[in-house]
């Protein structure tokens, strides 16, 4: 991990009419780090990540994602972040292969490229033999790997994950984990969106939201000193019941 | 006993969702299937509650033949599907009268079984079903599910996709249903959650790795486990991997489970090791099982 930043947040606040959605949050993350972004259904957080990743305006407050300002170079952060959520993946009905040439269209690479990366991400997930497979017709676990690996295609400083590993076994979300942390350490940033609390206690610092406010932001380990508390999960249960 | 599985097995078209399948539970017993999705959970639960035919193998619920008496073993289980299945159109109390009333049963007249969970929900009770927060409508649909008193209660998933807070809730809810002595077999793919059943039962695709209680299946565990840690993650599971006597090594949260080849295990050797391909503050120090640990033992 290194010092420099590639996320900074100050003040950022989502005001929808009365209602404050999300109330002047302030944090960084570093290039290369494993960020947790937790909070309880309904405390904002998904409100919150729709800033940062430029699709949603922020009413007060100021946040750069990449070096790019959320607000005014939206379409610039689009280009340097990727996404992948565990209910948005990949397309069924199309193959291994189909896929990663369409996201890589998508994400604005050339036809030369797309054919190096394609080769480069079935030889790493050892997919050869499945290539022209349907998606569809692939374990859960296999298809959280290739989308995982898809959302890196165009080489994006930060990747967003939402709720990466809910349901899937527990072998598949370690290997999942360790394709993570082989990108973290390559410098790319993480950024994962979660309320499993065991996922949390993968990352090198987690922030707790709670009702639209960060209540809490620091490594795993030191929250769960500071709250006397075994695991993530009782550090949660503390603070989102006050 | 409450519920009997004998040989089940179903298959769709080449897939073996479930493959001989077998165990009991006894009456008032909290029994939890622990897998993740895919593993034949929401299949077996169909089969047991008359929805779907197994292909072979039999089972009876509340004493009564699945098949034979499918009739009579509607009335006495109550199931709360995987998947939001009440009316979305309809409002709180409409819902619970509509299935009161399927059951040919009254709110007033088993009232006491859900008072205290639905009295969370009573605030709302003019909301429309589709209206409702994720926790609000796992409690509706568990109301729904208990009108008609019955005598066996079937979860699937019944925390999954809620936070951290309603999940406790919900436990602390099957829990008083337990004390009122209702059977209930509930499904998960949160192996945390397993400790809070009495007896618990681990699947992966389709087959049963282990039936127990979850302290028994802790204490079976056949290694010691290392809790590993040292400044670079990504590189420190690289190095044991390769390490020789390694026999598995599973990121853990801020630490990497790990076991040996060998019954004795020397950790200052390792420790040697792994400081000697430039690993920074390793620290190793011996650590329960968890059922996690278990499962992936298991499923190896």
């Amino acid at each position: 991990m290194e010092d420099k930043k590639v996320i900074e947040v100050n003040g950022l606040t989502k005001m929808f009419g009365d209602f404050t959605a999300v109330s002047a949050i302030t944090f960084d993350v570093k290039k290369g780090e494993i960020f947790g972004f937790l909070g309880a259904n309904g405390a904002g957080k998904t409100t919150a990540m729709k800033m940062l990743i430029g699709i949603s305006k922020p009413t007060a407050g100021e946040a750069k994602v990449a070096g790019y300002d959320v607000a005014s170079e939206a379409e610039e952060i689009k280009k340097n972040i990727g996404y992948m959520s565990q209910k948005f993946a990949l397309y069924d009905d199309l193959t291994v292969k189909e896929n990663i040439t369409f996201f890589g269209g998508i994400y604005g690479l050339t036809r030369s490229q797309i054919k190096e990366k394609t080769n480069e991400l079935i030889e790493e997930l050892g997919l050869q033999d499945h290539k022209d497979k349907l998606v569809g017709s692939l374990p859960l676990g296999w298809k959280q790997k290739i989308s995982f690996s898809v959302s890196l295609l165009h080489d994006p400083k930060i990747v967003f994950l939402d709720e990466p590993t809910g349901g899937v076994d527990p072998i598949t979300r370690r290997q999942f984990w360790e394709m993570i942390y082989k990108s973290a350490d390559k410098g790319t940033t993480i950024f994962v969106t979660t309320h499993y609390m065991d996922e949390a206690e993968y990352c090198d610092r987690v922030s707790i939201m709670v009702n639209g406010k960060i209540e809490a932001l620091d490594s795993p380990k030191k929250l769960k000193e500071l709250h006397q508390a075994d695991t993530m999960n009782d550090v949660f249960l503390k603070l989102a019941r006050g | 006993m409450s519920i009997v599985v004998d040989s089940i097995s179903k298959s769709y078209n080449s897939l073996k969702a479930l493959n001989n399948i077998s165990f009991d539970v006894k009456e008032g017993e909290l029994f939890g299937l622990i897998g993740p999705d895919g593993a034949g959970k929401t299949t077996l639960f169909r089969i047991l509650v008359t929805l779907l035919f197994a292909d072979e193998g039999k089972a009876s619920v509340a004493g009564l033949d699945l098949v034979e008496d499918y009739k009579t073993i509607r009335e006495s289980v109550g199931y709360m599907p995987g998947r939001f299945s009440l009316y979305q159109d309809l409002t709180v109390e409409e819902n619970l009268k509509f299935f009161a009333t399927i059951f040919g049963t009254s709110i007033a007249e088993n009232y006491d079984l859900i008072a205290d969970i639905y009295v969370q929900i009573e605030p709302f009770k003019n909301r429309r079903a589709g209206k409702l927060s994720g926790g609000m409508k796992q409690k509706l649909a568990l109301c729904c599910a208990l009108i008609h008193k019955p005598t066996v209660l079937f979860l699937d998933e019944p925390t999954t996709g809620v936070d951290p807070v309603s999940r406790k809730e919900f436990w602390e809810m099957i829990k008083r249903l337990q004390q009122k002595g209702i059977t209930i077999l509930v499904s998960t793919p949160y192996m945390d959650e397993a400790a809070l059943c009495d007896r618990i039962a681990l699947i992966q695709d389709g087959s049963l790795l282990q039936i127990d209680t979850p302290e028994a299946i802790i204490k079976k565990y056949p290694k010691s486990i290392y809790n590993v840690s040292a400044d670079n993650m990504y590189e420190l599971i690289q190095r044991l991997k390769a390490y020789e006597y390694s026999h598995s090594v599973y990121p853990f949260g801020e630490y990497v489970h790990y076991t040996d080849k060998r019954t004795h295990v020397n950790t200052d050797e390792l420790k040697r090791y792994l400081s000697g391909h430039s690993l920074a503050n390793v620290s190793i120090d011996i650590t329960e099982p968890t059922i996690e640990d278990a499962f992936m033992e298991l499923a190896k």
